[in-house]
């Protein structure tokens, strides 16, 4: 056990850190097509520095980092406080389905652009019927020579007012059992057929999108992994998702943990005294403190298991869950400790504390999780 | 930058799980725990030659000179066969003496507990005072001792204790002495036998030896060990609900395929793996990073605290009624559970100390608060 960094990953952190702190790009504009075009220019830097798709193998473009670099590198980002990168499912998501599924020819079409944020990638997968249950998705694909011809509606599709590519899944098989009749398409966004309504969310603003296909066209070439494989590649997406998540996650809880003992410290109570001096507010916060550890080395410790195994360990699986229940409590705590602000929407807590109500259902709800831990993990039969 | 224990470290805790599942099976865990004495010398003395009570002496007083880490491996099986031995409360008082008996004091056990020819203990609660295991008033005059210490781990059987004293001082007491008395308390948790021990001007020797540091760091050391333990413990309720969920069927199917049931085996295993993270983290810590150590150990024992008890509580209900009959093993699981959550510093008593440790705002103390004020004003050893 070694809990410290070894000179080579030491070295890797240390370069990344005054390549960030040389490079960062100042403040986000406000507004969404500037702020937008700034995470694109953002991209762009890190792309033509070598720091995009870190986790990419060389060959495509990527840095080929180790799952140490990689771990390092989401940390470093969000203590740097740099923007999220324009094309993050493409990078985080898209790129790694279309290595793991795709035939040569389409690596070599998608993989370039996503990098770059030439072009930006969203995902087609919830639809308003079909949420923790994907496989029931009912858009429909409809081959006619050598093209598909799509009909449905998908929601919660982050990005797809900017995006050139959307990762679909559609039923392309009705007859066969439910798993079995999807396949996985990347549908051109630059159609008439295919339509983006913004779609506002409990903060007031809007993230996510509905998305609406009235006989889009793709073509045959444009599925990944091949006809009627279309839950095994969704899968591969949906991991990366989860892999990739937790080490930022951890860092970014952190800091707001950071901010929040130094809120406490400058408010007062009901009472008029020091809010952290609440011996409530105390043992809440402390409480805090201790499961933000457990999500740093619970992080850790799965990366290690998977270095020496090739698998996580069982506590690689509780990551996003649990982070989504710490996350959704700090922000309540800060609700408490924030007293009469918390009544107005313009604080900048009530904010986080209403966009935290978020992070238990998107990503795969926590029940989901649940589910998966004690299906996959722990053994116990399944519920069906 | 690897969270893996090592080939050793792994050898060590599959050694110690072999070995007390095979002499610790849960008929032989609830005789002992019936009886009276709670251990054997048979059981002692192959704990013994394991090396397993001078695990963390240094090699040169005899011992095996082995980390933190090594020793929270063990204590995590421990816990996990929930075996009965005076093993915690030795190696407890061994970590003291190294840490702060003099030269002689040293010379006197620390090889005797490491062949396990000796066993010690340690005593921290008083009587009359508040329950934070810093909070002794007791003090000696003319070299002899008169107080009364209650909750005391295997006093029986131990040939000394190590008395915790005002403003952080700690004596040894040999229980043959004159004026030192023994007696059995009926323990929430039969597995670790308690004792009240009633010092009438016994001798006390004081471990002058150390200094504060290092005291604190053999505290955060027994309370990490605690929190290991109740790892095991977890684990092992967290396995026992898991395989009953599988096997018992109600409405004919399994419990375990029902949500309301598998859900809460699923919140076992978040909390059990979070204990355990904090656990190594801690015995890394206090192997390699002293600095860190009190709040690692706070966390952990914290967090353990909890996590133990909710996990062999949570199994328990996935048990229905037969858990909460006496013939099945999960109550003593449950009993050691919270006997360790509220051994050396509650979990409310721990977080304090996370928020303290991280310069946390703490009231003023209020007028006429003695506990309090006692706390500000001496060294905090614990944790």
């Amino acid at each position: 056990m070694d809990l410290t960094l070894s000179p080579a990953e030491e070295a890797f952190r240390d370069e990344l850190r005054s390549w960030l702190e040389n490079n960062h790009p100042g403040h986000e504009p406000t507004g969404d097509e500037p702020g937008f075009q700034f995470r694109r220019d953002w991209q762009r830097k890190l792309q033509e520095a070598g720091w995009a798709g870190v986790s990419w193998p060389e060959d495509y473009g990527g840095r080929g980092a180790t799952l140490i670099e990689q771990a390092i590198f989401n940390e470093e980002v969000v203590r740097a406080r740099t923007p999220t990168p324009a094309n993050v499912l493409g990078l985080a998501m898209g790129g790694p389905t279309v290595i793991a599924h795709g035939t040569e020819e389409q690596k070599r079409r998608y993989l370039a652009p996503i990098l770059s944020a030439e072009e930006i990638w969203c995902q087609g997968f919830s639809e308003p019927e079909s949420g923790s249950d994907l496989a029931s998705v009912k858009t429909r694909a409809v081959r006619h020579g050598n093209e598909w011809v799509v009909t449905g509606q998908k929601v919660w599709t982050t990005l797809a007012h900017h995006a050139k590519w959307c990762m679909l899944v559609a039923r392309t098989d009705a007859e066969a059992p439910k798993h079995k009749g999807l396949t996985y398409f990347l549908l051109d966004m630059e159609q008439d057929a295919v339509q983006v309504r913004p779609l506002v969310q409990i903060t007031g603003e809007a993230e996510f999108n509905e998305l609406f296909m009235e006989e889009a066209r793709i073509p045959q070439e444009n599925i990944v992994g091949g006809e009627g494989n279309g839950w095994a590649v969704a899968i591969t997406t949906l991991m990366h998702e989860r892999a990739t998540l937790a080490f930022g996650l951890q860092v970014s809880l952190q800091i707001e943990l950071g901010k929040l003992l130094e809120y406490a410290g400058q408010t007062r109570g009901g009472d008029g005294h020091v809010t952290s001096a609440d011996p409530v507010i105390r043992q809440r916060l402390a409480q805090l403190m201790i499961e933000s550890e457990v999500l740093r080395l619970n992080a850790y410790r799965s990366l290690s298991a998977t270095m020496r195994s090739g698998v996580p360990g069982p506590e690689g699986s509780l990551g996003k869950w649990h982070w989504s229940e710490v996350n959704q409590a700090l922000t309540e705590l800060a609700m408490d400790i924030s007293g009469p602000r918390a009544l107005s929407a313009n604080h900048d807590w009530a904010y986080r504390f209403l966009r935290a109500r978020a992070n238990s259902i998107e990503g795969g709800t926590t029940e989901i999780l649940k589910n998966i831990v004690a299906e996959r993990v722990l053994g116990l039969p399944r519920m069906r | 930058m690897n969270f893996d224990l090592t080939d050793d470290q792994r050898a060590i805790k599959r050694t110690a799980n072999e070995f007390l599942a095979s002499r610790y099976k849960p008929e032989v865990m609830r005789e002992l725990a019936e009886g009276e004495r709670g251990f054997t010398d048979e059981g002692w003395r192959e704990l013994s030659e394991l090396g397993w009570p001078g695990v963390m002496i240094p090699e040169g007083d005899g011992g095996l000179g082995l980390g933190a880490v090594e020793l929270l491996v063990i204590q995590e099986e421990m816990g996990y066969a929930l075996a009965p031995s005076p093993l915690f409360s030795t190696v407890s008082a061994a970590l003291l003496l190294a840490a702060a008996g003099t030269s002689e004091q040293r010379e006197r056990w620390l090889g005797p507990l490491a062949q396990g020819e000796a066993r010690g203990t340690i005593a921290v609660w008083d009587e009359r005072s508040g329950w934070a295991p810093d909070r002794s008033e007791i003090e000696t005059e003319n070299g002899t001792m008169s107080a009364t210490k209650v909750a005391v781990p295997d006093a029986s059987g131990a040939d000394f204790l190590i008395i915790s004293g005002a403003d952080g001082a700690h004596f040894l007491v040999e229980t043959s002495s004159p004026g030192v008395s023994v007696v059995a308390t009926k323990a929430l948790d039969p597995t670790r036998k308690l004792f009240t021990v009633h010092l009438d001007r016994a001798p006390a020797e004081p471990l002058s030896g150390g200094h504060s540091e290092q005291v604190a760091h053999a505290y955060a050391t027994i309370v990490t060990a605690l929190a290991a333990e109740n790892v095991g413990v977890g684990q092992r309720a967290m396995e026992m609900a898991v395989a009953y969920a599988k096997d018992r069927k109600q409405f004919d199917r399994p419990i375990g395929s029902y949500q309301a049931v598998s859900h809460r085996c699923a919140q076992m295993l978040l909390e059990v793996e979070g204990a355990r993270s904090l656990s190594y983290w801690a015995g890394w810590a206090l192997d390699h990073e002293p600095s860190t150590a009190p709040r690692a150990a706070s966390m952990a024992k914290a967090y353990a605290g909890d996590a133990g008890f909710r996990v062999a509580a949570s199994a328990l209900q996935v048990h229905g009624g037969i858990g909460f009959t006496w013939e099945h093993d999960l109550h003593f699981f449950l009993k050691r559970a919270k006997a360790n959550a509220h051994a050396f510093g509650d979990s409310r008593w721990h977080r304090d100390r996370v928020a303290e440790l991280a310069g946390v705002t703490a009231a003023s103390a209020p007028a006429g608060s003695p506990a309090l004020s006692t706390l500000a004003r001496s060294p905090a050893p614990a944790g």
